[in-house]
């Protein structure tokens, strides 16, 4: 067996005239929690969708745990774990009902289902609430105990399409806690999410936007290699005047806003430092700070994406 | 590959049964609703024209005028509400709709009658309702025949004559609902509706309700077959169903004295045919449709408005243009109806609807097969959601 997990290769989709996701090949190593990265409607879901059998690809190719996602997705089905980005289990079953429900739907005997239950529970955090109907848990909960249903044939790969949309940070953390503990076992873990702090924990990072991978490597490396270019933070309360002021400097590479501090990117540290508080002070605004700092994916994001677009400018802070 | 199938059938089932179990609405809407739609077109769905509202014009005043009034008077089909004076108050009370037939009797009525000639006596009725205008036209016809015929007997009586033979005596019996009572002749056409609109919209939103919650693309990612699913949910509603076909049953015979005299098991074995191409079409509905009112809506259209029509339940399916009639061709309902007027009204064996009853298995299995065909991930189901 080889080491890779997913291949994709030139996978297609359209919808009449529009182009949802547009010949995009990547390679997700076995145990790999792969990261796929990018705004609403870049086409994240979309290309999970197809991995799962849900969507026939346009044109390309994809094989799923070693079996074509076009020409056996009953194979493919029996080795994936999915987990969508609305909350799909039923809310009036109770959490054992469940539980059991998706066991026999994976083809599970009684007795596996029974032993892999306390499992589920444990991993779940629902020990205590196992008859409470579904609807009752709050988001947190729902999520982690939609996650032991979709392992609970502990399959190679899991898909997780958005899965900690709408959870508070504490639950979001723990399910990235979960998410380790899966790949620490040799799941492949694939995962989609807009939530750029999140892609820190992935191994392996695609970014994709309007259809196209834009980026891709670990965060390490994105951070790295994309962005050479040193950003600096320029903290002020008037940030909004202060992006305006910088914006049309040609010396200026890229900008973009964070509340009330500013990434702008230079050529140079020392000479950026000068023009910027130059400038500003032009515009009577004294920054409170100018802060080298070590890019955020978030920062990498934008600038990929200005790249795409051929243009520079203001990006609006990633979605 | 079928012992797999199998094991698939029973979890999905006995999730269906509790969610239906939970859900208290949808179990009184199969339940209940059947029973209260009976109540509610068995008493008011009445064919039967009786006590029509008469007033009467009598300008002879005779003992002979008056003993055809009571002849009026004494049949339940009319009610005497008024005698009035002159013939111009008729149109006032009708329009009011105080009365809706009128009898006027000529000044000359008994003279003309003494006299040996024949008298014209002036019926008029109310034709805004046509289906009371007609058969109140016809009872009318009826009591001024035998009216006339006895005073013929009698003249020829009092001239010393024998009374004459009729050349022709007709004696018309009705047979397996002698008294014409329309309870009797729409029970099964109310249990045919009644149970194809409930079947076909719970089950239809049985299933859109699960591609609305997002569930059914969970269950298209597991090695879920699609016919365990279909088989899966079919099961318990046909079983819900087959309950509230039984109580409609039990209140016909309660309320409307509509007795089964038929075979209860080939009843039984129609219904279940029938049950089954049902939930089939909600099957068949709900591939196509997204969202739980489109699917109310499909339902609503391909089973209230055919089975009422076009079934035969009211409206006799021989009287209708041909092109119709073909087209009653592809209702279930149509061949339920006839096996169902069969066993209960008429008693009769499977021989005199074999053919209805192959129909329905044929409407069954077709309507399955297709449902289980179109039961795939992707395509239409995958468009929704394209762009996230």
């Amino acid at each position: 067996m080889s080491d890779l997990s997913i291949e994709v290769k030139s996978l297609t989709k359209k919808f009449g005239g529009f182009t949802a996701v547009d010949g995009v090949s990547f390679e997700v190593g076995r145990g790999s929690i792969f990261g796929f990265l990018g705004a609403n409607g870049a086409g994240k879901s979309t290309t999970i969708r197809m991995l799962c059998g849900l969507l026939d690809p346009t044109s390309g190719t994809a094989t799923v745990g070693g079996f074509d996602v076009g020409r056996e997705p009953e194979r493919v089905k029996r080795v994936i774990g999915y987990m969508s980005q609305k909350f799909s289990l039923y809310e009036d079953l109770t959490v054992v009902e469940n539980i059991r429900f998706f066991g026999g739907v994976y083809g599970l005997s009684k007795k596996a289902i029974e032993a892999r239950l306390p499992w589920v529970l444990e991993m779940a955090g629902l020990r205590e609430r196992e008859r409470s109907l579904t609807k009752t848990l709050s988001v947190g909960w729902k999520q982690r105990l939609a996650l032991g249903c979709a392992v609970l044939h502990e399959p190679e790969i899991v898909f997780l399409d958005e899965p900690t949309g709408g959870v508070d940070p504490a639950s979001r953390r723990r399910f990235w806690e979960l998410i380790n503990e899966l790949s620490e076992r040799k799941v492949t873990v694939f995962v989609t999410t807009h939530y750029l702090d999140e892609a820190e924990y992935c191994n392996d990072i695609r970014l994709i936007h309007a259809g196209r991978i834009v980026a891709g490597g670990s965060p390490r490396e994105l951070k790295d290699e994309v962005i050479r270019n040193p950003i600096l933070e320029v903290t002020s309360e008037r940030a909004v005047d202060a992006l305006e002021a910088l914006q049309k400097e040609p010396w200026v590479l890229e900008t973009s806003i964070f509340g009330t501090s500013l990434h702008v990117s230079v050529s140079d540290e020392t000479e950026g430092r000068r023009l910027i508080r130059a400038r500003l002070a032009g515009a009577g605004i004294v920054p409170e700070r100018i802060d080298r700092i070590v890019p955020s994916l978030e920062d990498v994001f934008i600038h990929k994406i200005e790249e795409q677009s051929g243009g520079r400018g203001s990006g609006e802070a990633a979605p | 590959m079928k012992i797999r199938l199998i094991s698939f059938i029973g979890p999905v089932m006995r999730k269906e049964f509790r969610q239906i179990r939970r859900d208290s609405r949808s179990l009184i809407f199969m339940i209940f609703i059947p029973a209260f739609m009976l109540l509610m077109f068995g008493f008011a769905l009445n064919f039967d024209v009786k006590h029509i509202p008469l007033a009467v014009v009598d300008q002879d005043g005779s003992r002979t005028s008056r003993d055809l009034v009571d002849k009026f008077r004494t049949t339940e089909y009319f009610d005497l509400k008024a005698e009035l004076g002159r013939t111009g108050d008729i149109d006032g009370l009708m329009a009011r709709d105080r009365i809706r037939a009128a009898l006027v009797i000529p000044e000359t009525f008994s003279e003309d009658l003494l006299a040996g000639r024949s008298p014209s006596v002036q019926f008029i009725l109310d034709g805004a309702n046509a289906m009371s205008g007609t058969t109140g036209a016809g009872y009318a016809a009826a009591i001024l025949q035998s009216y006339s015929q006895k005073i013929t007997f009698e003249a020829m009586e009092r001239r010393g004559l024998m009374g004459p033979t009729l050349p022709l005596r007709t004696e018309v019996r009705v047979w397996y609902n002698p008294e014409l009572r329309s309870a009797q002749f729409l029970l099964p056409g109310l249990m045919a509706f009644i149970l194809m609109v409930i079947l076909t919209t719970s089950t239809a939103f049985s299933i859109v309700r699960e591609k609305e919650r997002g569930t059914m693309e969970q269950l298209h990612v597991s090695p879920l077959p699609p016919a365990a699913l279909i088989i899966g949910k079919l099961i318990p509603y046909a079983l819900i169903s087959l309950v509230s076909a039984h109580s409609v049953l039990a209140l016909g015979w309660l309320l409307f004295g509509v007795a089964v005299k038929g075979n209860y098991f080939l009843l039984l074995l129609t219904m279940i045919l029938f049950l089954i191409s049902g939930l089939g079409q909600g099957i068949l509905i709900s591939t196509i449709a997204r969202t739980q009112l489109v699917a109310f809506l499909l339902s609503v259209l391909t089973t209230i408005l055919p089975t009422f029509i076009l079934s035969g339940f009211v409206f006799p399916v021989r009287n209708m243009p041909v092109v119709i009639q073909a087209v009653t061709y592809f209702i279930p309902a149509k061949y339920f109806l006839v096996a169902l007027r069969a066993i209960i009204l008429k008693g009769t064996g499977i021989a005199a609807f074999w053919d209805q009853a192959l129909f329905l298995a044929g409407f069954a299995v077709l309507t399955l097969a297709l449902s289980v065909a179109k039961f795939r991930p992707g395509g239409e189901d995958g468009r929704r959601r394209r762009a996230r």
